[in-house]
This record gives structure tokens, C-alpha cells and sequence, in this order.
């Protein structure tokens, strides 16, 4: 079987300009990830863990390797893949969660919940009607789903950002410690969530700060080791 | 060590862009305003222009909305019935386009509005270059193109000099979408309001883009507003576009030397 992602020899570091300074991240990384597959990324903090996964997202550059990630239509290196096609991909296939919520000023709850759908071309009327039950179920009250989640303590808006994040099945899944904070009820819902995703055959990537949390799901862990950094060189 | 990976060309985007700029120049006696500008924007894709004043960002957008004409470059809108390059089009028909196809928000409504004409006024006066003449029909779709910018109606006839900054530049927006153009240009549309009024001005457009799913370009020298609209963003210096990329990445990980300067300058 194709993976859906392979990983080959990916590299990344930051050059600072003000400082004349290169910031070493990761290099070498390389794995392969199935449909349906849980890869769990381990190692102390400050490793690297997030900075792997926005890489692969491309919030970040990546600096070396590559990335092939299988499309209906063959594979793309999200490597060196042009920005309007990971806008696209990110939009239909790939999805990052994360603990925090951009919340909008004067946008309800349920319309940012809802907005995956919508973008998707899911009607308005279906689209809210999906939006409330993930809401319910992340265990976000009733009284809370026309409000606007900017005036929300930080846990009910992480409960938003999971239901927005989760609510369109994509193939691939970036989950950056989506557990940090949440109540016992909200975790158990997050947990069941993703393992009908997985049962449904969603690739995940997940960096967990308890990983017990996931420990029925995972299938491979990579461990990232502090790599000896390389003197400063001047940029 | 390594540069960075240069990125290839678009695979899985299949829809060619709605707006295409290649090799855009402009002096103005010895000053470079724009040096070999290219830029593509993609249906429904909304892109930001970063760079503090004198960096051309403006000049490009108002290239963008044929009010000068470059000594070099070409400019083309995926619309039917448009020649190849539109700077070559004359006045008259620069202005039909523009009147019809493409909106404008300035960040000062003097430029975009007529202080002293009712705000439904200056909304039919756009639909009535293109050839609307019944009274009912204009009133009514400057009525619906105000609503759709959240400005009161029972403000509908009051003049823009008499109202707030940021109803004006609600009259301004109405004035830009009321014939449902292909493009809308923002000129700096929030730069100078309070900070609340910013956040539901801005709120608005989001709104405007998600329904209607315009194709837009904002410019403006604060990341915050670009951040919160744009899907990729331009960086651009002296004229010359020093870096693009997905905004997301422009903000966490900005490559280029000034685009780190910005970045990091943000409160």
C-alpha cells in the first residue's frame, strides 16, 4: 500500500538576521505514514516537536528533504509545493489543530464551527446543524453557541477551535498537544473524535503532552533527539 | 549553508489565477515606485501587501485599478471580453471596467466618495455608469449594497461628510460591491479608525469575502489587519517585492532580512 506521506531526509533551521545567526531545528527526519496510521512524536521540550509539525504544515520552510504527500492525482512535495496548492490542500485534505483559538470579533460560535463546512460548499442550514453537535458534544453549553468566543475563558474557546478543527474529516491530521488544558469531558470527546477519524482511515501526526491520553491509537512513535548543534555561522 | 527551497509552480491548483501582473515598472522622475513587479491572485483567494510607506504598495494596487499606466508591464483579468493587457485600454474604457468589474476602498473616503451627495447617492452613482437609469432600481441596490456593508439605513441619506470614519468607509465598501465586482481592492480601509471600529469593519469584509467568496486585495502597513485577512501576503521594499508567501508563514518563519525587521517590529 502507498503511504499517504513520506518523510525523507527533511531539515529545518531559522536564520535570524538581526542576530547574523542560524537557529538549528531538526535534520535527517524521515518516515513514512499510512492511511488510518497514529505516529506519535516524543522527546523532551524544546526538541523540535511543533516546529516538525508546522513544517510539515508549512507554516515553516522547510530548509531540506522532502515531503511527498499522495494525491488522487499523484504525489506533491509539500517541500517545494507552490502556496496556492497547499492553501487548497489545507482547505480539503490537511489539518492542523492546535490549543488556541483566533477568535473574530461579532462571529458566533457555531458559524466558526461551522465554517469548514461552508467552505466546502455544505449548506448553511446542514452546516450549523453539524456545528451544534460538535459543540454539545465537546460539551460546550447551549447558552454559549450564538455568543461570540472571543469573551470565552481559555478552555470553552479551545473546545470551539477542537470542534471547528475536527469537523470535516480530512486525510491528514497535525495534532499540536490539542489535549493541554481541557477538562476530563471535553478530553474524552476529543479522544472518541479522533479515533472514529482513524477508524475512517485519517492519518494522524500528534505531539501529546500526556501521552497516555492517545494510548490506545498509536501505532509508531519517533523520538527526536537533541541534536548537537552546529557552531553559529555567520548568515 | 542551505537557501531556501525555491517552490515550483502551482500542480493541484488547476483554476488559472483571476489576476495576473508580470514585470510591472514605474518611475516617477528619478524615483523607482515599482521595479519589475509580478504578482497572481487566484479566485475567491484574498492577498495582503505589506511594506511601510514609500514601498510602492499602493502604487501597485492602484495599478491594479487603472488609475496610471507603467512604463513596463502587463496586466491581465481572467473576465470575458478583455483584451490581453489592460494597460492598454483608454481612458473611457478603463473606466467602464473599473466601474463595472473591479472595487475600490481608499483609505481616505475623499478619494472615493462625494462628501456632499446623499451615501444611497453616491452608491447609485456607481450603478448609474453602468447603465441603470430607473430611480426604484437604483435606490433599491444601493439600499441592499449598504446593508450588505452593515451601514444603517436610516442613514442612508445622510451625507458622508456628516457621518463617523468608519460609516464612511461603510459607504465606500457599499459603493465597491453594489455591481458585484470580480475584484475588490483595499487601499489601507481600516488605517485611522478607532481600534473597535477597525474590528468590525474588518469583521464585515470578512463576512462579505466568506459569503460571496470576492477575490480581494488588501494592502496596509499593519500585519494585524493582514494577518486577520489575508491567505498569502507580498512583502514588498523600494518598489520591489522582496518576499511572498502563505501568511501564516510570512508571520511564523519570514525568510527575508527587512520581512523579519517587520515581522518582529509588530506589537
Amino acid at each position: 500500500m502507498t503511504p499517504i506521506l513520506q518523510v525523507e531526509n527533511l531539515g529545518k533551521h531559522f536564520q535570524m538576521h538581526h542576530l547574523g545567526q542560524r537557529l538549528h531545528a531538526f535534520e535527517g527526519i524521515s518516515f513514512a505514514l499510512h492511511a488510518g496510521e497514529f505516529l506519535l512524536l516524543r522527546g523532551p521540550n524544546g526538541v523540535g516537536k511543533s516546529t516538525l509539525l508546522r513544517t510539515l504544515y508549512r507554516s515553516y520552510l522547510p530548509r531540506a528533504g522532502h515531503i511527498w504527500y499522495h494525491t488522487s492525482e499523484g504525489r506533491i512535495d509539500l517541500a517545494v509545493a507552490a502556496d496556492v496548492d497547499i492553501a487548497l490542500l489545507r482547505r480539503r485534505e490537511i489539518g492542523f489543530v492546535t490549543q488556541f483559538l483566533i477568535a473574530r470579533p461579532r462571529v458566533a460560535a457555531e458559524d466558526i464551527v461551522a465554517e469548514p463546512l461552508r467552505r466546502a460548499g455544505i449548506p448553511a442550514v446542514d452546516a450549523i446543524e453539524e456545528s451544534r453537535r460538535w459543540l454539545a458534544e465537546f460539551g460546550v453549553k447551549r447558552d454559549l453557541w450564538r455568543a461570540y468566543p472571543t469573551t470565552f475563558s481559555g478552555g470553552e474557546q479551545q473546545k470551539v477551535n477542537l470542534a471547528r478543527a475536527l469537523i470535516l474529516p480530512q486525510r491528514l491530521l497535525l495534532l499540536d498537544e490539542p489535549t493541554a488544558s481541557l477538562d476530563a469531558g471535553a478530553r474524552a470527546a476529543l479522544i472518541r473524535r479522533l479515533a472514529d477519524l482513524k477508524a475512517a482511515g485519517v492519518a494522524m501526526i500528534g505531539v501529546f503532552h500526556h501521552p497516555g491520553d492517545v494510548a490506545g491509537m498509536i501505532d509508531r512513535e519517533i523520538e527526536l533527539i537533541a541534536q548537537e548543534e552546529p557552531a553559529d555561522v555567520a548568515v | 549553508m542551505t537557501a531556501a527551497l525555491a517552490l515550483l509552480a502551482p500542480h493541484l491548483m488547476t483554476t488559472p489565477p483571476l489576476l495576473t501582473l508580470q514585470g510591472v515598472s514605474r518611475r516617477y522622475g528619478d524615483v523607482v515606485a515599482l521595479e519589475d513587479v509580478s504578482a497572481a491572485v487566484y479566485p475567491g483567494e484574498v492577498l495582503g501587501i505589506v511594506g511601510e510607506s514609500g514601498s510602492g504598495k499602493s502604487t501597485l494596487l492602484r495599478m491594479m485599478n487603472l488609475e496610471d499606466t507603467p512604463d513596463a508591464g502587463d496586466y491581465r483579468l481572467a473576465l470575458p471580453d478583455l483584451p490581453g493587457n489592460l494597460f492598454v485600454l483608454d481612458r473611457f474604457a478603463r473606466r467602464m471596467l473599473c466601474a463595472t468589474r473591479i472595487g475600490i476602498v481608499y483609505q481616505n473616503p475623499h478619494l472615493g466618495l462625494l462628501m456632499k451627495h446623499t451615501s444611497s447617492g453616491n452608491v447609485a452613482e456607481r450603478l448609474l455608469i453602468a447603465g441603470e437609469r430607473s430611480f426604484a432600481a437604483l435606490r433599491g441596490r444601493a439600499r441592499d449594497a449598504l446593508e450588505a456593508s452593515e451601514f444603517p439605513l436610516n442613514r442612508m441619506d445622510a451625507r458622508p461628510f456628516e457621518l463617523s470614519g468608519g460609516m464612511q468607509q461603510r459607504v465606500q465598501l457599499a459603493k465597491a460591491i453594489a455591481l458585484e465586482p470580480a475584484l475588490l481592492l483595499l487601499d489601507e480601509p481600516t488605517t485611522g479608525l478607532d481600534v473597535s471600529v477597525q474590528a468590525l469593519v474588518l469583521d464585515t469584509l470578512k463576512r462579505l469575502q466568506r459569503d460571496r467568496a470576492i477575490t480581494m486585495v488588501i494592502v496596509s502597513h499593519d500585519l494585524g489587519v493582514i494577518r486577520t485577512m489575508a491567505d498569502r501576503v507580498i512583502v514588498m521594499r523600494r518598489g520591489r517585492v522582496v518576499e511572498q508567501g502563505l501568511a501564516d508563514q510570512i508571520f511564523q518563519d519570514p525568510q527575508h532580512d527587512y520581512t523579519q525587521q517587520l515581522v518582529h517590529a509588530k506589537l
